[in-house]
This record gives C-alpha cells, sequence and structure tokens, in this order.
C-alpha cells in the first residue's frame, strides 16, 4: 500500500487514486513544519513514517495547477467539504506537490489562530488605526524561513523599507535578511509580514529569475469573520484593523500573475459559525464571497468505498487495529456503519479500538 | 468442582489399574470383580489401621466423588433454566407445573348465563379445589376439566405489521419508539446502502457521541443486515441519550415485518422490543431530589 518509489508527485494519476504514498521524513520538517493536522502529526510519530492517501480533490488541484497559464491572473482554488472530510489533508498534498515542482509556498496553517487568543496587540507604527501581532507574525516568519531555505537568498527587495528611525533594509538586499530582521525585532514583525508578501507579490511572475508563488491558505474564512479580540475599551476589533489580516488579504485579491492560491475552509476553528455549515457561501459570509469571487470550488467528500478499503488495510498494515473482531469482515461493516467513511470519525474510531 | 472430562479422566484410570491390578494377582482382567478388587488390594497394601475408611481404597469414581450438577449455565453466563436464580430450580419447577387455570369470574358468567357476585365466585373456587384434592378425583375429572383452560404458553405476543411497497417496488416500513420523553419514528427501506438520515441530517453529524450510535447500530449489527437497510428518522423531546435508545426500539418495531417468526423470538429475548419503563423519579417534600436528603446537620 505504501509505495514509496513514487514519492515523485509528478508520476500520480488517477490510477494511484486510493494508494498511499510515504513522504520522506527528510522533507517533513522543510516542508510541513507548521501545515498539519495535529492528530496527522501525532499519527506520523506512532506510525513513524508519513503516509498520504490520493485522493480525487487532490489529485484536481494537481492537474488545475499543472494547466494553469500563468502569465494570467492568479486562479483561486476553494476546498470545501463536511468537518473532517480531508481537507487539510488534501491542501497539504497540493502544497508538497508545489514544494517538489519548485515554488515558493506560502503557507498560512489556520488563518483563525490570527484572529483568535492573541495576548498581545500592539498599534501598528505603520499605519494608525491598525493592530499588529507580534507573536504570531514572527513565528509564522519562522517556520516561512525554514520551508523556504533556498530561495531567501534568491531574491532581491526592489524597495527600501524604514523600520524604525536607526533602522532601514536597502534596496537589492536579500529577502532572507528581511525575514531574520523580523523574526529577531519582534516588535515590527507584522509589518516585515505586510513587506514580505509585497515583494513577493511584486516578483512572482516575472520574467528575469521569476518563480512561481502558491499561497496556501487554511481556514480562509476566518479572515472574513468576526474576531474574539478586543481593543483595550472593550470594543470589538473588526478583522481589517489587523495587519496580518490585511496584508493577506492583498494577497487573496487576484492582481497578481505567476502563482495560484488554495484555499480551505474550515468550521472547526471559525467564531460564530454555525456547525452544520460547510458551503463556501454560508462560511466566507457576503464578503468573504465576494472578494473570492471568481474562485474554483473543489468539494471534498466522504471516503469512497475503494478509499475506506484502502484506509482500512493501510491501518491492518500497520497493526493500528489490535481487536481481532475488527478483522473479520462484520468489524469492517460496523467501522463503515459507525463512522460513515468520514476520515476524521474513522481514525478516532481507531485510535483506542 | 469436579469438571466432566476430570471424572471422565478418573473413570479411565480406574479401568486401567483394574486391568494392571488383575495382571498382578495373575487373574483374567475381563472378569475380576470389584470383590475381587477388595481382597487384592488389602493382600497387597496390608494396613493396620482399624477405621474401615481409613484403610486403601479403590472404587469406581462413580462412588468415590460425590453426585453433583452439571454446569447449569452457557458459555456467555446466561443460566439455561429460568428458575435458576430461586438457588432450588428443580423443586420450584415441580412447585410450578400448572395444567392450566380455573375459569375467571366473567366466564363462568358467561358460561352460566347468570350474574355472580365476588363471594359467589370465590366459594366456587374453594370447592373445587377441595375436590380436586379428595382422593379418587380422576373419576370426576371431566366435570372439573369444563372449568377449567390452559394458559397461554405463548411469550412473543408481538403483532407484526404486514410490509408495504412503494412506488419501485422497494419494500419498507414504519417503526416508532419512546424512551423517557424522547419519541422517535423510522421508515425503515430496503436494499439499500446503510445511510442513514434523523431529522434532515446526517447521523454522524446528529449523534457526534459513539455511545449513541452504537444504540442506533445494536439491531441491525445483531440480526447481521448492517449495510441492507436505509433508515430516514425523525425523532424529538429528551436528550441524546433517550433519543439513540427511542430510535432503536422504534427501528426494531420496523425491522419485525422484514424477519422471520424465530428472529422475532430471539429478538424479544434480547430486549430489543421491550420499552425501557425508567422515567425520571418524582422529587420528594423534605428531601433536595427523589433520593437525595439534606444536608444532616448534628446540631
Amino acid at each position: 500500500r505504501c509505495l514509496s518509489g513514487l514519492s515523485k508527485n509528478a508520476c500520480q494519476s488517477e490510477q494511484h487514486l486510493g494508494q498511499y504514498y510515504t513522504v520522506p521524513p527528510s522533507h517533513f520538517h522543510t516542508v510541513f513544519p507548521h501545515g498539519l493536522p495535529p492528530r496527522y502529526q501525532q499519527q506520523v510519530k506512532s506510525f513513524n513514517e508519513g503516509c498520504v492517501m490520493v485522493r480525487q480533490p487532490a489529485l484536481e488541484l494537481i492537474s488545475h495547477l499543472k494547466r494553469a497559464d500563468y502569465s494570467k491572473p492568479t486562479l483561486r482554488y476553494l476546498l470545501y467539504g463536511v468537518k473532517g472530510s480531508g481537507k487539510t489533508m488534501s491542501l497539504c498534498h497540493a502544497v508538497h506537490y508545489c514544494s517538489k515542482q519548485g515554488w515558493l509556498v506560502l503557507h498560512i496553517p489556520d488563518a483563525h489562530l490570527w484572529v483568535k487568543n492573541c495576548k498581545e496587540l500592539l498599534p501598528s507604527s505603520y499605519h494608525a488605526s491598525r493592530f499588529d501581532q507580534p507573536i504570531q507574525a514572527s513565528n509564522w516568519l519562522r517556520n516561512f524561513r525554514t520551508t523556504n531555505e533556498h530561495f531567501l537568498s534568491k531574491i532581491k527587495l526592489r524597495q527600501r523599507y524604514v523600520w524604525t528611525k536607526r533602522e532601514s533594509t536597502e534596496e537589492g538586499r536579500p529577502l532572507g535578511e528581511l525575514v531574520d530582521m523580523g523574526v529577531s525585532r519582534v516588535k515590527s514583525s507584522s509589518d516585515v509580514v505586510g513587506a514580505v508578501l509585497k515583494e513577493l507579490r511584486l516578483q512572482a511572475g516575472g520574467t528575469e529569475g521569476g518563480f512561481r508563488l502558491a499561497v496556501a491558505v487554511d481556514g480562509v474564512n476566518g479572515l472574513w469573520g468576526r474576531t474574539t479580540l478586543k481593543k483595550e475599551d472593550k470594543s470589538p476589533v473588526a478583522p481589517e484593523e489587523l495587519t496580518l489580516v490585511h496584508n493577506l488579504r492583498k494577497m487573496i485579491n487576484n492582481d497578481w500573475c505567476g502563482g495560484a492560491v488554495i484555499a480551505t475552509l474550515s468550521q472547526t476553528g471559525s467564531l460564530y459559525a454555525p456547525s452544520s455549515a460547510y458551503l463556501p457561501q454560508e462560511l466566507l459570509g457576503e464578503e468573504g464571497f465576494d472578494s473570492m469571487d471568481p474562485f474554483i470550488p473543489v468539494p471534498v467528500s466522504l471516503y469512497s468505498e475503494k478509499e475506506f478499503e484502502s484506509c482500512y488495510l493501510y491501518y491492518l498494515d500497520r497493526h493500528w487495529l489490535q481487536h481481532p473482531h475488527s478483522q473479520t469482515e462484520e468489524g469492517k461493516k460496523e467501522l463503515i456503519f459507525l463512522s460513515n467513511r468520514n476520515p476524521s470519525v474513522l481514525e478516532r474510531l481507531c485510535a483506542f479500538l | 468442582k469436579f469438571s466432566e472430562e476430570f471424572i471422565k479422566k478418573q473413570v479411565e484410570e480406574f479401568n486401567i489399574g483394574k486391568r494392571h491390578l488383575a495382571n498382578m494377582m495373575g487373574e483374567d482382567p475381563e472378569t475380576f470383580t470389584q470383590g475381587d478388587i477388595n481382597r487384592s488390594i488389602a493382600y497387597l497394601f496390608p494396613s493396620g489401621l482399624f477405621d474401615k475408611k481409613a484403610k486403601p481404597l479403590m472404587k469406581h469414581p462413580d462412588e468415590v466423588f460425590p453426585k453433583q450438577r452439571a454446569v447449569q449455565w452457557g458459555a456467555d453466563g446466561r443460566p439455561f433454566h429460568f428458575l435458576f436464580y430461586t438457588g432450588k430450580q428443580s423443586y420450584y419447577s415441580l412447585m410450578h407445573v400448572s395444567t392450566g387455570r380455573w375459569l375467571l369470574k366473567e366466564e363462568l358468567e358467561e358460561l352460566l348465563v347468570e350474574t355472580i357476585s365476588e363471594h359467589d365466585y370465590a366459594r366456587f373456587i374453594q370447592l373445587m379445589e377441595r375436590l380436586l384434592s379428595l382422593p379418587y378425583c380422576s373419576v370426576e375429572e371431566d366435570f372439573v376439566q369444563r372449568y377449567r383452560r390452559q394458559l397461554e404458553i405463548q411469550s412473543s405476543k408481538q403483532q407484526v405489521q404486514p410490509l408495504q411497497y412503494d412506488q419501485h417496488g422497494v419494500a419498507y416500513s414504519t417503526g416508532d419508539g419512546r424512551r423517557k420523553t424522547a419519541t422517535g419514528t423510522v421508515l425503515l427501506r430496503d436494499s439499500g446502502s446503510g445511510s442513514i438520515s434523523i431529522n434532515g441530517t446526517n447521523y454522524v453529524h446528529y449523534f457526534p457521541v459513539l455511545q449513541d450510535r452504537e444504540q442506533l447500530m445494536f439491531p441491525l449489527h445483531f440480526m447481521e443486515v448492517l449495510g441492507r437497510f436505509d433508515m430516514q428518522c425523525s425523532v424529538s423531546g429528551g436528550g441524546h441519550s433517550s433519543q439513540a435508545g427511542a430510535l432503536r426500539l422504534a427501528i426494531s418495531r420496523a425491522m419485525l415485518s422484514f424477519l422471520s417468526e424465530g428472529q422475532v423470538e430471539t429478538m424479544r429475548q434480547a430486549g430489543l422490543l421491550t420499552p425501557d419503563p425508567r422515567i425520571k423519579e418524582r422529587k420528594k417534600p423534605g428531601q433536595e431530589g427523589a433520593r437525595r436528603k439534606f444536608t444532616w446537620k448534628k446540631r
């Protein structure tokens, strides 16, 4: 089931639907320092290797990415589906493909993390009415650095940035320096993030030394909802007033070319959304829908029969299902019934079977 | 204490020992009686003890080991006899042997076409019992039998509704169940894929708790028809556990029309068809809850 020879994503096609392929452990820390769902990370640790199932939505995404024309404005793909149907995993699959192809990957693990549970909110120095989030920004910059090491020295800045009276970054310096500065100077890290995004946007479609830019955002509906953060006078903060959110929205607008934007909706971390909502219209809200429009929706469904078979055999193979009854036909039928072929429910079921 | 295999092994050993003893004494193994055995043992192992029971002994295991009953329960721990838990099952089953029952007061009135008061009826029953207790009552047995009826031994008096067929010829049936203020109705459709929708939503989203989904699974899994039916359920009232219980009853009742008599009986014995009578107990005055008393203060 685990075809480690197929770690080259380029070879994947419909024949491999439902089969697992291994991600080499060296890639894990570089490509996915912060992207994977926590339960999957635990699974990787238990099994000592990371196997991802090849599924229809991910293949569709990859085929679109292969065929897209990169001189036109960016195409936006939206993965949506019921809770636990594998949207984040499909996103990570696509991200892995992109990084294999040599693209620059901008992976934001969960946009909801930026609109809730923030301890420090600094008023921004650059713009009076906006707020900064130093911790989240510096964390993200650190992870960005691990993901895209080799790009940092190649890309040169096209503009001069002034941070404080004494510090400034000159034109022509490598991007890596900017990122390092953002990581070390926590106070201005949100502005650094904004600068990085702007630079990448300008240089993505460029003809000299051009690279492709993939923006992967998980939980994109967090950018347009409400936040749980409050200002000092207890009035709620709108998402536009956060620097990170503002800059990210500029990225998602398709006014640049030479890359792709892949996003997932997520109900689990979303604020003030009913738990039965999973369609783009419900979760994005009017504002979000208008800004994401036009996009290519990619529905992620529950496991089909074949995929369920494959997952079940994978668990058996890894001796994850210890109970003797689970290895019989009846046990399999029970599993199908109890989980209704929902990947996350199945995983939770099998965890203590 | 002594299992059947153990007793069997002892019997084999005794027989083999008997033949060895016969060989040793030079006698014929086939015609070696118990008396011969006793004499040979007394000869081979002379004992100076006086107590007969203390002397060496070789007897058939049936005489040595006390007679005991075979194991009264099956592999799952469920006892075979229905009176097992009284302690003296054979005695009480003997006591309970009843050939029938006396006529009820209404039935007697019907037979005699006259009104009978309670005292009259009680006197009639008294006289019939006295008649039976006298010797030679078998002479008047015909007369007595006219006033006795057989007990109905039917244990499953379920009304099984017939299957209904909708357009496309798919068989379906409905069932409803109640448990502790929750009511549920189920529409079971045959030749489905095992999909269940409750109040319009998927059951995985309606019952996030595993225990509730297992309750739903129980009747189907018991009859091993897991992937056969499609279900449309509607449920209201109560909490999530009682809703799951109500749906379980409804599913088992709806399944009755698809199953045979023997399967209906097994379902009834599994307790799938009995409505759960437990409800919330009333709160009494002077106590904080139904059972909980107020904190007792010594002074």
